[in-house]
Parts: C-alpha cells; sequence; structure tokens
C-alpha cells in the first residue's frame, strides 16, 4: 500500500513537471504578449517592464527562475492587474468555485444515485424508462447549453431563481445544477447497471427469500455493494466539476478561478496561466489518487497494482 | 436479467436487411468468424436506441454533406435580414449579420463531424499502434511505454488542450492535434490490455505451434479478437471529441469566422437568447442529438460485443 502510494506520488510529480515545463515551452511560443494591449508602450518602458518580471532574460535562465519560483509556489504578479498576486487571485477566488464545486459534486451524486436505483429498481417499466431517460438527456446535452437554457427560462422569464452574480446559495443553485447533471446521468447510468448486477447475485436471493422487504434490500444489501463503480467515477468527476466551472462561472458571472483562468487565457496573463494551470494540476492529481486510495480501502476485494510485486 | 425479451425466432425478417446491409464492411474484416459477427449484428439490431441512433447519425451526415451544396444561400452570406425568426425561406431563422442558421448548422455540422471523426481516427492509429507494441513486445519495452502513458494520462486534459489552443491559435488543425495529444492513451490502453488476453490463449499457443508466423496471428487472431473493444471505445470517442470540440468553442477557441462549428453557434446564440432564441436552440438540439446517437450506437455495439450477455 505505503508503496503503491509513493509510486503514485512519483507519476504525480512527473506529471506535475511536465505539465509546468509545457505550460512554460508554449506561453513563451505564443503570439502575443501581455503588454501588447490598447497602446504600444515606449520602448523603455517595455523594456523595463521586460525586465521587471524578467522578460529579457534568456529562456534558460527564465525557466530556471519560473522552477524555483514554481516549487516555493509563488507565480508572482499578475501580469495585467497590477499589485494583485496570483496567490492573492487563487485564494481570493478558489473558495468560491470550491462552493460551488462541492455542491455540484453533491448534487451529481445524490440525483445519479436516486436516478439509477429508481431505474434499477423499476426495472424495464415506466419509472426505469423515465429515469434512464432523464439520465440520457443529461449525458447528451452539453452543460453550457442547459446552463443557457436554465437561465433563460427559470430564472429570466419565471423568476424563480436570481440571473446571475453570487451574492448568496440562492445564485448557487442553478449553476451548480447546470454542471452536476451531465455527472449525474453518468452516475444513474453506472448505479442502475450494477444495481442489476448485484440482484442476481447469490446473496440478493438470499435475502429475498428470508422475506426483507424490498427497500431493506437496496438500502441495507444491493445498494452499498452497487456503489463501487460510483466512487471510481469520483476521479473523473473531480476533473468534469473543476474544468465545468471554466465556463458555467462564466456564464453566470460568478468570480470563481474558473472565470479567471479562462480570463488570463484572453489575457495572456502568463503569471495567473502558469499558477492557475499548476494549482488546478495538482488537486486534479490528487483528487485521483485519493480516490484510488478509499476504492482499495473500501472493497478489500481490489489489491492496488505494485502493491503485490 | 439482459435476455428476457430477446428471443432470435420471434424477430421479422424485415429487420435484419437494414441492418445486414450497414454493417457489411465490418462483417468483411472478419469473414474468418462470421458466425460471431452475424451473432453481433442480431443483438445489434434488437438495440431500438442503437438503431435510432445509426438512423440518426445517418441523416445527419447526409444532410451535413448536402445542404451547404444545395442551398440557394452560402453559410458566409449577408442577406440583410438579422435575427429573423424561422420562416419557409430560412428554416432556422437568422443571426445577427443576417446569415441563414440553416445553412450555418450544417456547415457547422460538416466542422464538428469532421474534427470528431478525425480526431477519433488519429487516437485509433496512434493508440493501436502504441498498445499492440507495447502489449505484444512485453518485458522493460512494454513497462516503459506504459509508464510514459501513465504519466502523460495524469496530466489533466482539459488544461492541456486549452494551453495548446491558445499557442496554436485557434483553428481546424490545431484543435484536432490538441484533442488527440492525450485522447490515444485510454484506446492504448484497452489495445494491450486486449493484446495481452489474447497473446496468452491456448489457442494462440496451439496456433505459434503449428508454426504459424507473427503476421499470421496478428491478422488472424489479435485484430478479428480485438476488433470490438477497438470499435466500441472508438465509437465512444467521437461524441467526446465533438463534446470537448463544442465547449473549446464555446470559450472563444474554436474555428475561426466566419465558418463556425456547432459550439460557436451555440456560444452565440446563448448571447442571443432573449431576442433569437432559435439560435440557440438548432445548434443545440443538433450538439445533444449527435452526442446522444454516436453514446447509443457505442453502448449497443459494447453490449452486442459481450460475451456475457451471449447465449
Amino acid at each position: 500500500m505505503l508503496r503503491y502510494i509513493c509510486k503514485r506520488l512519483i507519476y504525480i510529480l512527473m506529471a506535475l513537471f511536465i505539465i509546468v515545463t509545457a505550460t512554460f515551452f508554449l506561453m513563451r511560443l505564443a503570439p502575443g504578449s501581455p503588454f501588447a494591449s490598447e497602446r504600444a508602450f515606449p520602448p523603455k518602458i517595455e523594456a523595463q517592464l521586460n525586465a521587471k518580471y524578467g522578460l529579457d532574460n534568456p529562456w534558460y535562465i527564465q525557466y530556471k527562475d519560473y522552477l524555483v519560483d514554481t516549487i516555493s509556489f509563488d507565480f508572482g504578479e499578475s501580469m495585467k492587474y497590477k499589485g494583485r498576486s496570483t496567490n492573492d487571485i487563487i485564494s481570493e477566488s478558489f473558495p468560491i468555485s470550491l462552493t460551488l464545486g462541492i455542491e455540484a459534486m453533491i448534487l451529481a451524486v445524490g440525483i445519479g444515485i436516486l436516478l439509477g436505483a429508481i431505474a434499477a429498481l423499476y426495472h424495464n417499466k415506466l419509472p426505469d424508462y423515465l429515469a434512464s431517460t432523464i439520465a440520457v438527456l443529461g449525458i447528451s446535452v452539453p452543460s453550457f447549453i442547459l446552463a443557457g437554457l436554465m437561465q433563460y427560462f427559470l430564472a429570466f422569464k419565471f423568476g424563480h431563481f436570481p440571473v446571475s452574480g453570487w451574492k448568496g446559495f440562492n445564485y448557487s443553485i442553478l449553476p451548480a445544477l447546470a454542471i452536476a447533471i451531465t455527472h449525474a446521468g453518468f452516475i444513474a447510468k453506472l448505479t442502475r447497471a450494477s444495481m442489476l448486477e448485484q440482484s442476481n447475485s447469490d446473496y440478493v436471493k438470499m435475502a429475498r427469500s428470508k422475506g426483507l422487504g424490498k427497500w431493506t434490500i437496496v438500502i441495507r444489501h444491493t445498494l452499498r455493494n452497487a456503489l463501487m463503480p460510483v466512487i471510481t467515477y469520483l476521479g473523473p468527476l473531480t476533473a468534469g466539476v473543476v474544468t465545468g466551472s471554466f465556463i458555467i462561472e462564466q456564464i453566470f458571472a460568478i468570480p470563481g478561478l474558473g472565470k479567471h483562468f479562462v480570463t488570463s487565457i484572453t489575457n495572456r496573463d502568463y503569471t495567473v496561466i502558469m499558477g492557475t494551470t499548476v494549482f488546478y494540476s495538482i488537486i486534479l492529481l490528487f483528487a485521483v489518487l485519493i480516490v484510488d486510495i478509499l476504492y482499495s480501502v473500501i472493497d478489500p476485494r481490489i489489491k492496488l497494482k505494485g502493491a503485490k510485486k | 436479467m439482459a435476455r428476457t425479451d430477446w428471443q432470435p425466432q420471434k424477430i421479422p425478417s424485415e429487420k435484419f436487411e437494414i441492418v445486414g446491409i450497414k454493417q457489411e464492411e465490418t462483417e468483411k474484416l472478419a469473414d474468418q468468424s462470421v458466425s460471431f459477427w452475424k451473432e453481433v449484428f442480431l443483438r445489434f439490431s434488437h438495440n431500438k436506441l442503437a438503431i435510432f441512433g445509426i438512423i440518426a447519425l445517418v441523416i445527419i451526415t447526409l444532410l451535413a454533406i448536402f445542404v451547404p451544396v444545395f442551398s440557394p444561400y452560402s453559410y458566409r452570406e449577408q442577406l440583410g435580414i438579422y435575427n429573423a425568426a424561422p420562416t419557409a425561406t430560412h428554416w432556422f431563422g437568422t443571426d445577427d449579420l443576417g446569415r441563414d442558421v440553416f445553412v450555418r448548422v450544417w456547415q457547422g455540422a460538416r466542422i464538428s463531424l469532421f474534427i470528431g471523426i478525425t480526431a477519433a481516427i488519429i487516437d485509433l492509429i496512434i493508440g493501436v499502434l502504441w498498445g499492440s507494441i507495447s502489449g505484444l513486445a512485453g518485458g522493460r519495452v512494454d513497462n516503459v511505454m506504459m509508464r510514459i502513458a501513465d504519466v502523460l494520462s495524469a496530466v489533466p486534459y482539459l488544461l492541456v488542450v486549452i494551453i495548446l489552443l491558445v499557442v496554436l491559435e485557434p483553428g481546424l488543425l490545431p484543435m484536432i492535434i490538441a484533442l488527440s495529444i492525450t485522447g490515444w492513451i485510454n484506446m492504448a490502453r484497452i489495445v494491450r490490455g486486449e493484446v495481452l488476453s489474447i497473446k496468452n490463449q491456448e489457442y494462440v499457443l496451439a496456433a505459434r505451434t503449428l508454426g504459424a508466423s507473427t503476421w499470421h496471428l496478428i491478422k488472424r487472431h489479435l485484430v478479428p479478437n480485438a476488433l470490438g473493444a477497438i470499435l466500441v471505445t472508438m465509437t465512444l470517442t467521437i461524441p467526446t471529441a465533438i463534446f470537448t470540440e463544442s465547449f473549446l468553442s464555446y470559450l472563444g477557441l474554436g474555428v475561426p469566422a466566419p465558418t463556425a462549428s456547432w459550439g460557436t453557434m451555440a456560444a452565440e446564440g446563448n448571447k442571443a437568447l432573449t431576442s433569437a432564441p432559435w439560435r440557440l436552440f438548432f445548434p443545440a438540439f443538433f450538439i445533444s442529438l449527435t452526442i446522444f446517437s454516436f453514446n447509443a450506437v457505442g453502448d449497443g455495439l459494447r453490449d452486442a460485443l459481450d460475451p456475457k450477455l451471449r447465449k
């Protein structure tokens, strides 16, 4: 187990190194400069700006500086917004994204398991078709389209929810739903399939022949075992929630990290792009690792690869 | 459980014909094991969703090919009627620059389908090569190749794609490169798994004992056996690619104007939602229908190929 975790940590470090290096060189190759905005600066000022951010150094010095900064987790000042450090931007906006993300994950898992369980319990009956249709629709309709439609109908037309902004719980419902529904669809599909598989197994037949009620069997026996595949989906779910926030925060004008990431890309704000990329990568890589470890802890039948060697 | 409604005798004969014709190419590839593929078609043809998906995809493809050719308007022509609701002359209305949305939707379908399918084919080529070399070589080569794949797959997919697109300038080719840069790993893993499990089968050992060459083994045993898994993975890669493309277009990283993919059109339509809802509705509907259809076909294929469901 310890060996496995060490191995995975090494992968994570290697992946991070690749990401850090790739972003550095890609950003250097990218056309456009953070200072090439509205009007051209006099050459002297531009030279001074370049000197301030170290852009006049040869690439290997810049690369070394950048690696050192990354390791000490200091990404420097934003090139677009004077006086704001990347760390400030992250620490200000990440809690918002985190709240939204956790809400979305709870919704995705809750709705997904509920739909899946209903579909499996009423296999090939009307509730199954209804639940499966909702799940399939959720998977097929991209989140940004759903967000637009919900914003138009639920918020703008009928006024049940605020249209955009971030001023309280009410403001988070629609965006969280928009991020969650695709994933709820996947989770519903997984839950349904694995519950159907479980309901054919011997222990469920045994429970049924003992005369246990339908719901007792589901809650005490089937669901617990059927949720294993759902746990494996938590890794991709985290990634999906993070990337989903890029667009959804834009649509609902939520000042979260996803919005800053997208804005920094259009602004060519190198320091912020690199800072957020590294930050996101760390979160995603560790989320996947935690899910894998969790999986083996919950299901003793799973042996982690590399652990047996 | 899953074979409750599956009874070969009860299938009306006309059902065979539709699918049989469309699946002939697949049959050609596996001429040695016709009975297996016949069985697969049979199960596949029973899956209503999958059949619906195939029909929808054929119709969408045909419209994407022919509408831009035969339409009286071109996708970039500005007709002077701005944000007009759907009428008999402009079936899907017009946009804010007075362009016919119907033509633009099918022009966009060309781009979205092209990007999705090309990305899937590139994934297929790299993935199959990487996976089969890794699986066949075994030992240290296998180890190194798979560790590379492991590390690459740990890199968050969309972050890389977004950063690549920022650097490469929006366009068709950069989009395809960005989509396939990490997309092949999944395919490589699946192919390697198939190769490893087939390599150790007794019939392969028997064939080898009888003096069969490696090439013969690949052609007669490996390819036909791994084909199912490859086909399913590829069918399920296309909708992911189409979704990612529309996602990126929505962020403004898509193909440059005046060409527009479904994602770009949906993004523009979303901004005009209050005044011209049809501009979001039509591209959104066709993105969703296409993604749904590919998923339905992929799931149908997987079920049809699953030996556990065979009886």
